[in-house]
C-alpha cells in the first residue's frame, strides 16, 4: 500500500477484514498529505446523480459502520445545510435536489427544501435574506487525521515510513516497490499516493494538484455553526474544470470547537504558499453568511492539495498496463468521504469478489 | 489612577497600566476557566505569547488582558 | 508612501537600527505592538527620542508579504518598504510540570515584566526557577520591588564551561556577580542542580514541589515551599514567524544570517534574538550592523564585536541547556498544551497510534492547536516526541478579525 493517507489506511482496513495482510508506505507518515489538510467531509449533498453520488452513498453506510466498529474519529452526523442566496439559486438547488433524490440504488439522497423562515431552526446565526436552502441529513463529518490513524492501527499493518521510488515490474506485473528503505515484495501492489498518485513513471495517471485553502477560527465554547453549511456556488465550483481562482463559502465547526473557512481551488501545481488575499475572500464569504464571526479571531490557516483526475472520478481499479497494480486515487476533495467505498471495492478487486458499487466507471484504463 | 470594572466591581489601575496586571495586583488571579477542564487562567506570560489571560472588554471576546491597556469606565468580563 | 525600511519590532535592535537609519537619511517606519517603544528589555525606561522616524505604536504585525517592490507589513494597517527588519525578540521557554497551568505560575521574563513594564508586585512570597543567567535579574527586579523571594533555583550545576562564557565578557561576570552579592544580602538561597517540579493549590498557587536533579534531571529529594507565586524561564524562544512566512533559512530555533544581518531572502533583515538569543548589548550591535548593510560598510569595530557577544551567547547556551530529564517531572495527567489542555497521556496515545513527529501528534491530538498556536508547548512536543524543536509555520503572526482579514482581498489593499 502506497500512502497512508484516508485511503491507504481504509484500504488497509478492509484488506485485514478480508484476511489480507498489508505494509503501508508513506514518506511522511500517516495523513501527512492531503488528509491532514482536509476538513473530514462526508458529502453526498455536492454529487450529481451518477457513480460518484452510488460510492459516496455506499461510504456513508460504511462509515457509519467503520464508526461502531473501530470508532475514536469524531464521527458526527451533522447533516450539511446548502443555502440560496436568490430565489433563482434556490430552485436550482432544489431541481438539483429533486434530481438527486430520483437517483436509482439501493440507498437513496434524503434532502428536504429548507423555506427561508425555516433557515434559522436549522442554523440560528445564518444571514438575513437568504432564500431558503435544502437540507441532507446524510452529511457528515470525521476528524480526518485520526480516522486515518485509527484505522490503520485497526488494519494491524505495518507502517513504513519512507519513499517508494518505483515499482518493482518483472515482465507484465508489479512484484512490489522499491522505496528509501530497500524493497518490498507482493502479490499485490495498491497506489494510494493520493495527489502524488500520478508520477510513477512505469504506470502515469493524469492527477494533478488542486489547491485549497482553509482558515481556522479560534476555538468556541459552542461553535455558532452546526452543520455543514455552504452555498451554491460550491457545487458549481467542485464540478468545475477552471484552472484560476475560484472560491465559495463552506463553513463548519470541528467537535474541538474551531470553524473551519473554505473553500478555494486553484491549479498551481504543487505549490502551498499563503495567499492572503484569497484568505481575505473566504473571510469575506464567511462573515456574509454568519455575520456573527466578524469579530471573531482567525488562528491559523493552511493550504492542502486536492487529487485531481480530468473527469473528477477517482480512480480505482487494476491497473491497464501492469497486472497486480492497483489504483485508488484521484478523490479530489472527497476522499475522506469516498474512502471506505474505495476500500471495498479495491478489496473486491484484489480478492475476486463481487464489488457493491459498479467499478468500470472508476477503471484507470479510461483515460488511455 | 483610574478605574474599570470586572464582573461589576471596581479595580484600580494606573495609567497605561495593563487590564491583566490591574487584575493581577488586585489580588484577581483568574478571570476565565478552560472550554475543557474548566480550569481557572489568569496572567502567565505576560507579553501576549500564551493567550492564557483572554477576557472580554466592552463586550469585544478574547482580548489578551495582558495586551491590553485599561480604560477609564471599561467593562470587563471574563 | 513607501518607506526605505520597516523595523518591526521596537526593543533594542529595532530602536537602534531605527535610529540609525534615520541618521543616514533613510525613511523609516518603526512598528511595535506595544504603546510605548522598548520590547521587553526597556519596558519601564524612559521612551527613546528617536527623530526622523515614523514611531507606529499598537500595531500588531500579522503577516508580511513581498510585494513587487519590496515588503508589505499587515498590522492595522499596512506599511510598505523596500527592506525589511524583523526584530521581534524572543519570549520566555517553560517546561511543562504538573501544575504549570495554575494561576500564579508566571514566566520569568513575564514576572519581570510586571515590575518593570506595569509597576506591579507579581506576587508576595515567590520561588524563582529553571535555567540560565536571566533568572538573577530577574530575582533581583523582584526583590527590588518587595517581593519576599524564597529561594532561586538553577536546574543546571555549575561547570567549567559557564566560568568560561562568564570569561569571555567581563562586564556579564560582574554584572552578574553584582546580583549574586544583592541576592545574598538579602539571604535569598541560590540553588543549582533544582527545579520547581510541581506547583499546587486549587484556584491558584499555594506552594510548590521542589527536587534536587541529577545532572540530567531527574529528580530526587523532594520538598515543598510555600510560596503564591512562582516564576519558571527555561531560556527563550526567537519570535521568527515573519522571518518564516517570507521563507527565511533557519537553523534550529532562530533565523540564519550573515554578518551584516541579511537573511536568506533578499531585502530581509533580522537582528536581535531572532537571530538566537543572545540578550540586549548584542541585539543593539546587530541593529546598527542591519543598517550598514544597506548604507556604507561596517565598522570593524562593530563586527568584532559582534562575533564576541555571539561566542559569549553560544557558549551562555551550552552551559544552560535544557535537559532530558524534566520529562520525569510529568505525570500522564499533566497538561503539555495549555489551550487545548492535552496532557501528557493524550500524546502518549497519539504516539501510539503512529505519530512519530511533532506534526503527526498535533494532528491527532492537538497540542499547540491552539490560541497560542504552539508558542508555549511546541519545544515539549517536539523533545516528548524525540526531535529537536524547530520553529512552526504560522500565517498569522498574531490573530485578526475575519472582519480585519476580509479588508485584504484586493491587491490594492493587501
Amino acid at each position: 500500500m502506497i500512502g497512508a493517507g484516508i485511503v491507504g489506511a481504509s484500504c488497509a482496513y478492509a484488506l485485514m477484514r478480508a484476511g489480507v495482510r498489508a505494509t503501508v508506505v508513506d514518506r511522511g507518515g500517516v495523513a501527512s498529505g492531503t488528509t491532514g489538510a482536509g476538513e473530514g467531509n462526508i458529502l453526498v449533498s455536492d454529487k450529481e446523480p451518477g457513480p460518484e453520488l452510488e460510492l459516496a452513498l455506499r461510504s456513508g453506510e460504511l462509515w457509519r459502520e467503520l464508526d461502531e466498529e473501530c470508532g475514536g474519529f469524531e464521527w458526527e452526523p451533522k447533516g450539511g445545510l446548502v443555502v440560496a442566496e436568490t430565489p433563482e439559486v434556490l430552485d436550482a438547488l432544489t431541481a438539483f435536489a429533486e434530481n438527486q433524490r430520483r437517483h436509482p440504488g439501493p440507498a437513496g439522497v434524503v434532502a428536504s427544501v429548507v423555506p427561508a423562515t425555516s433557515l434559522r431552526d436549522f442554523e440560528p446565526h445564518l444571514a438575513d435574506g437568504l432564500a431558503g436552502g435544502v437540507h441532507y441529513p446524510q452529511d457528515a463529518q470525521v476528524q480526518p487525521m485520526l480516522a486515518a490513524a485509527r484505522l490503520l492501527k485497526a488494519s494491524g499493518a505495518r507502517l513504513v515510513r519512507t519513499a517508494v521510488e518505483r515499482f518493482l515490474v518483472a515482465g507484465d506485473r508489479v512484484a512490489g516497490v522499491r522505496t528509501g528503505q530497500g524493497d518490498l515484495y507482493a502479490d499485490a501492489v495498491v497506489n494510494a499516493a493520493g495527489t502524488w498518485a500520478g508520477s510513477f513513471p512505469q504506470a502515469p495517471l493524469p492527477i494533478r494538484p488542486r489547491k485549497g485553502f482553509i482558515l481556522v477560527t479560534q476555538p468556541f465554547a459552542v461553535p455558532p455553526v452546526r452543520h455543514k453549511v455552504y452555498t451554491a456556488a460550491y457545487v458549481t465550483n467542485v464540478a468545475s474544470d477552471a484552472e484560476g481562482l475560484e472560491t465559495s463559502g463552506v463553513i463548519e465547526s470541528t467537535r474541538a470547537g474551531t470553524v473551519l473557512i473554505g473553500a478555494s481551488r486553484q491549479r498551481v501545481g504543487y505549490d502551498t504558499a499563503i495567499d492572503y488575499r484569497v484568505l481575505a475572500k473566504l473571510a469575506r464569504q464567511a462573515v456574509a453568511l454568519f455575520p456573527v464571526l466578524a469579530d471573531r479571531q482567525v488562528m491559523r490557516a493552511y493550504a492542502g492539495l486536492r487529487p485531481y483526475s480530468p473527469d473528477h472520478l477517482p480512480v480505482i481499479g487494476p491497473d491497464h498496463r501492469l497486472r497486480n497494480l492497483f489504483h485508488a486515487c484521484g478523490h479530489e476533495g472527497a476522499g475522506i468521504g469516498l474512502a471506505p467505498a474505495t476500500a471495498e471495492m479495491i478489496t473486491a478487486q484484489i480478492t475476486g469478489g463481487s464489488p457493491r458499487v459498479d467499478p468500470a466507471p472508476f477503471a484507470p484504463g479510461r483515460f488511455a | 489612577m483610574i478605574e474599570f470594572r470586572f464582573e461589576g466591581r471596581p479595580v484600580a489601575a494606573e495609567d497605561g497600566q495593563s487590564i491583566g496586571a490591574a487584575l493581577h495586583a488586585a489580588g484577581i488571579r483568574s478571570w476565565r476557566t478552560t472550554r475543557i477542564g474548566g480550569r481557572p487562567r489568569g496572567l502567565f506570560c505576560a507579553i501576549g505569547a500564551c493567550f492564557d489571560c483572554l477576557l472580554t472588554v466592552n463586550g469585544t471576546p478574547d482580548q489578551r488582558a495582558c495586551q491590553t491597556v485599561a480604560r477609564a469606565g471599561d467593562e470587563v468580563t471574563g | 508612501m513607501s518607506y526605505d525600511l520597516a523595523v518591526v519590532g521596537a526593543g533594542p535592535a529595532g530602536l537602534t537600527a531605527a535610529r540609525v537609519a534615520a541618521r543616514r537619511g533613510l525613511r523609516v517606519a518603526l512598528l511595535d505592538a506595544y504603546a510605548t517603544p522598548g520590547g521587553q528589555f526597556l519596558r519601564g525606561t524612559a521612551p527613546p527620542r528617536l527623530t526622523g522616524v515614523d514611531v507606529m505604536l499598537g500595531q500588531r504585525v500579522w503577516a508580511v508579504e513581498k510585494s513587487s517592490d519590496g515588503f508589505r507589513v499587515h498590522a492595522s494597517t499596512t506599511t510598505t518598504a523596500t527592506t525589511l527588519l524583523v526584530a521581534t525578540g524572543a519570549h520566555d521557554k517553560v517546561v511543562p510540570f504538573p501544575g504549570w497551568d495554575l494561576p500564579g505560575v508566571l514566566t520569568a521574563g513575564g514576572a519581570q515584566a510586571l515590575v518593570k513594564g506595569e509597576r506591579i508586585r507579581p506576587g508576595e512570597e515567590m520561588v524563582v526557577a529553571g535555567t540560565g543567567p536571566f533568572l538573577l535579574p530577574v530575582a533581583v527586579t523582584l526583590l527590588d520591588a518587595g517581593v519576599r523571594v524564597k529561594e532561586v533555583l538553577e536546574a543546571n550545576r555549575p561547570s567549567p564551561r559557564m566560568a568560561a562564557a562568564l570569561a569571555l565578557v567581563p562586564s556579564k561576570a560582574r554584572e552578574a556577580l553584582g546580583y549574586a552579592s544583592r541576592l545574598a544580602a538579602a539571604r535569598v538561597p541560590y540553588r543549582t542542580g533544582h527545579a520547581v517540579v510541581a506547583a499546587h493549590g486549587e484556584d491558584s498557587v499555594e506552594g510548590v514541589t521542589v527536587a534536587r536533579l541529577t545532572p540530567g534531571w531527574r529528580p530526587y529529594a523532594w520538598r515543598t515551599v510555600d510560596c503564591d507565586t512562582v516564576a519558571v524561564g527555561y531560556g527563550f524562544t526567537p519570535q521568527v514567524d515573519l522571518l518564516l512566512q517570507l521563507g527565511c533559512a533557519v537553523a534550529g530555533d532562530h533565523v540564519v544570517t550573515d554578518d551584516r544581518q541579511r537573511t536568506s531572502v533578499e531585502g530581509v533583515l533580522a537582528a536581535g534574538e531572532v537571530t538566537g538569543v543572545a540578550g540586549a548589548p548584542s541585539a543593539v550591535v546587530e541593529g546598527a550592523l542591519a543598517v550598514h548593510s544597506l548604507v556604507g560598510e561596517p565598522p570593524p569595530r562593530l563586527l568584532a564585536e559582534k562575533a564576541r557577544l555571539r561566542r559569549f551567547a553560544r557558549a551562555l547556551d551550552l552551559s544552560y541547556p535544557v535537559r532530558d530529564g524534566w520529562r520525569d517531572w510529568l505525570t500522564p495527567g499533566t497538561v503539555v498544551c495549555r489551550c487545548e489542555e492535552v496532557t501528557l497521556r493524550a500524546i502518549d496515545e497519539a504516539r501510539d497510534l503512529g505519530a512519530h513527529d511533532p506534526r503527526t501528534v498535533k494532528l491527532l491530538a492537538r497540542p499547540g492547536m491552539g490560541w497560542c498556536q504552539g508558542r508555549m508547548c511546541g519545544h515539549a512536543v517536539a523533545a516528548l516526541t524525540g526531535h529537536e524543536p524547530a520553529p512552526q509555520k504560522r500565517p498569522f503572526a498574531q490573530p485578526i478579525t475575519l472582519a480585519d482579514l476580509t479588508l485584504h482581498d484586493r491587491e490594492d489593499n493587501a
